[in-house]
């Protein structure tokens, strides 16, 4: 069974400008010790779809499952959320509006985090214990810095706070927004290389949210491409860069600057994302598909099995299988880049 | 190199520290501290470096939108580093800036043709219908639907917008266009519509750009030449192929290993060259050569004599670094420790002041109220 398995989730809003279908029938799984990609562009619902999973979504009409252990998370209280969350879920979010408590010194912040959740620990050990997590977030001097306030860190230094925060209560599962997109490439490679050891260290699962394929390339295991609320393309990260099915991903992976090759025009996705509230016909990626047949503008494809390890799956009536789908390929993009 | 559009000489940029609300203190942020260097017409130079090493500020300083502390910028062989503002207007017609930010950079308030037509309005060089065509000229430039011309930004998406920003730049049809971040804030498959745009506008209309940005890949594909800038200072410049093939300088070769490939297979082969610490502050950057705190091939020249930005080995002359130590070819620097004698070693504070990456935040963070985490409101634009 997988630690965390969510089942056909739908997340919307209702809005002054209508309903925002935010997250469209998604399922994606996660087991011990592996790391879950989830790819694709902004507003394509991948933080809302985990900030669902783990009760944080307001106002929101939220269906579908997301069994944590066995347990649904959706159908649980806010209490039980609550011991759960950080206990057992560690949570890293990109967002500067609510970042570490700025009156508040870092080491008293995780001292009190653990009080929290472990009522009864010894001041001294808890102390000792967030010295301990700040080392191996590669925080430099801890004893020392475990007295400084936010500000007194770096960037880079207060993101590794955060993780060492998330992993204060030792959680089996790390959920990460876009833990290092704000963060310089040196900085970045520091931050990936401690979630790795953490993970290697602990077990801990790992769910990494970004549009950086680069990063996914580096530390996901399996990957979930998403595309206007909904789940365009799944598998191993091997099968997604070198195997992929659907176009979206297909896009995604020509669009970017091809690393270590000549210098040659980029072939970027024609046109715009579509908007939540009025999704086109169909396939959501229709309007900007360059393989776009009369079938897809009416009927939406099922997220089916490829011709690859049995997490691969494609949204696309394209073929389902390898060959026909490179003939495919080579037939429509073989010759006329469209851009 | 005489075929300079632009050529800078020592530029240096300081801004006084902030303290509290209204004192200021005596220390100053090295922002932008010496630069140097050629940008010859038509072609694109490409600056890069991390969060907080210059590269707006050195951009601000060659459009002049900030005064310089001290060096010379020549444009057009006319010297501009003194100009008054009333005596930058004309400049501004043949120098233009495209910002980062697509949605803050334009008045929601105003309509997409006035915010183009701007340009021509300021410098009174095209009125009424006349405008009008022009700025319809623009838009269909870029990509625009003309038709447009009357909406408001908010209509359209993130890369439209930038489109805008783009035509609003050419409107006076500048020799040279500054982009700042011009990519950073789109999703990955706009950012190539918008890169793919600014080649062929070069192409069409003869412009040399300063693209600014800190993905390393971008910038080698838009650019000819690179300069790589660390705490205010240009540590290695050279033509983009040669920079990412033969990186000189410690800090490129750190960089460049540390860049995310994507893909698996070349990612799992590639050695990393991890550096310690975080850029030091900016307002007492270190002795010497700036980098040596985190270098790993410092030794104790390196903390006592600043290195100049020369060829190093054979390197022809248009490919200089600015290291006493440089990376020869084939040398393996993941294994390289540095060997500072313990006269030079000093404790460097690693808090940097200056760059702050965005917050990251714990659902359970506030430890006023441990057990009762608020859910995070997601503010979007
Ligand atoms: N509280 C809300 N009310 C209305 N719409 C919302 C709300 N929260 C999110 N949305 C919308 O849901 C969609 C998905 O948002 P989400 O934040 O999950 O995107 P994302 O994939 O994480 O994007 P990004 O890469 O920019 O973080 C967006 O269109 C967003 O505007
Ligand atoms: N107006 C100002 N007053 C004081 N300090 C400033 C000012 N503008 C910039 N700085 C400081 O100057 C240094 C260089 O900043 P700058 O914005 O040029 O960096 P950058 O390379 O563009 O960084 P980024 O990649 O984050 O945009 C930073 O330490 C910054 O905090
Ligand atoms: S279903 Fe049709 S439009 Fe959608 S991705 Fe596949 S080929 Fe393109
Ligand atoms: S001069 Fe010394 S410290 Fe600076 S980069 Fe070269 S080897 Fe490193
Ligand atoms: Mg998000
Ligand atoms: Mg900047």
């Amino acid at each position: 069974m997988a630690l965390l398995e969510v089942k056909d989730l739908y997340v919307s809003f209702s809005t002054m400008d209508g309903v925002v279908q935010a997250v469209r029938g998604v399922s994606f799984s996660v087991d011990r010790g592996q790391t879950l990609g989830i790819v694709g562009e902004s507003g394509s619902g991948k933080s809302v779809a985990t900030q669902t999973v783990t009760g944080l979504t307001r106002g929101a009409k939220i269906s579908g499952q997301a069994l944590f252990e066995g347990k649904d998370l959706l159908t649980m209280t806010q209490k039980e959320l609550r011991s759960v969350r950080g206990a057992k879920i560690g949570m890293i979010f990109q967002d500067p509006l609510s970042s570490l408590h700025p009156y508040y010194r870092i080491g008293w912040q995780i001292v009190e985090m653990i009080h929290a959740h472990e009522p009864g620990t010894p001041k001294a050990k808890a102390r000792a214990r967030a010295v301990d997590l700040l080392r191996l977030v590669g925080i430099p001097q801890p004893e020392r810095r475990i007295d400084d306030y936010p500000h007194q860190f770096s960037g880079g230094m207060r993101q590794r706070a955060m993780i060492a925060m998330a992993m204060s209560l030792n959680p089996v599962l790390l959920i990460a927004d876009e833990p290092t997109t704000a963060l310089d490439v040196t900085v970045q490679a520091q931050v990936l290389r401690v979630i790795e050891r953490l993970q290697t260290e602990f077990g801990t699962a790992v769910i990494l949210i970004t549009h950086d394929l680069g990063v996914i390339a580096e530390v996901a295991d399996d990957v979930v491409v998403m595309y206007a609320g909904a789940a365009m393309e799944s598998g191993a990260r091997d099968e997604i860069f070198y195997e992929y099915h659907h176009p979206y991903t297909e896009g995604l992976l020509r669009s970017l600057p091809a690393y270590g090759e000549e210098r040659e025009r980029l072939r970027p996705i024609p046109g715009q994302p579509p908007s939540l509230i009025r999704l086109p016909s169909g396939c959501p990626f229709h309007p900007r598909c360059p393989y776009v047949f009369d079938r897809c503008r009416s009927e939406t494809p099922p997220l089916d099995p490829t011709w690859g390890g049995p997490g691969h799956r494609s949204a696309c009536w394209l073929p389902h299988t390898k060959a026909e789908r490179e003939a495919v390929r080579d037939r429509v993009i073989g010759e006329a880049v469209p851009s | 190199m005489s075929d300079a559009l632009l050529s800078l000489t020592d530029v240096v940029k300081y801004f006084p520290v902030q303290t509290g609300h209204l004192r200021r203190s005596r220390d100053m942020v090295h922002a932008v501290d010496g630069v140097s260097f050629e940008v010859r017409r038509g072609e694109t130079l490409g600056l890069v470096g991390e969060t907080g090493c210059g590269k707006s500020t050195l951009a601000r300083c060659i459009s002049r939108l900030f005064e310089l502390t001290s060096g010379q910028i020549i444009f057009d062989g006319r010297d501009i580093s003194r100009l008054r503002p009333r005596q930058l207007r004309p400049l501004r017609r043949e120098m233009q800036m495209i910002f980062q930010d697509p949605y803050g950079s334009l008045n929601p308030k105003r309509r997409v043709g006035s915010i183009i037509g701007d340009p021509f309005a300021i410098h009174g060089t095209a009125s009424g219908a006349e405008r009008k065509r022009r700025v319809q000229e623009a838009m269909e430039l870029v990509g625009l639907n003309p038709e447009h011309y009357n909406r408001f930004p908010s209509e359209f998406s993130g890369g439209q917008r930038q489109r805008i920003g783009v035509a609003r730049a050419l409107a006076l049809r500048p020799k040279l266009i500054i982009c700042d971040e011009p990519v950073s804030a789109l999703d990955v498959s706009i950012q190539a519509q918008i890169i793919n745009l600014l080649s062929d506008l070069q192409d069409q209309l003869d412009l040399t750009y300063v693209f600014i940005a800190h993905d390393l890949s971008v910038v080698r594909h838009v650019s000819d030449r690179v300069a790589l800038m660390y705490l205010g200072k240009v540590v290695e410049i050279a033509p983009a192929e040669e920079l990412y093939q033969h990186p000189r300088h410690p800090y490129a070769n750190a960089l460049l290993s540390a860049v995310p490939i994507p893909d698996p297979i070349a990612a799992a082969k590639r050695e990393r060259i991890v550096l310690v610490g975080d850029v030091p502050s900016p307002v007492h950057p270190p002795s010497g050569c700036n980098f040596h705190p985190r270098c790993p091939k410092a030794q104790d020249r390196c903390v006592v004599e600043e290195p100049s930005l020369l060829p190093r080995f054979d390197d022809d002359e248009l490919h200089a670094t600015a290291c006493h130590f440089p990376v020869a070819d084939g040398e393996d620097l993941s294994e390289a420790r540095p060997a500072i004698g313990v006269e030079h070693r000093i404790v460097e504070p690693d808090t940097a002041g200056a760059p702050t990456g965005l917050g990251v935040s714990v659902a359970h963070g506030s430890p006023g109220s441990p057990e009762s985490p608020e859910p995070v409101e997601r503010r979007r634009s």
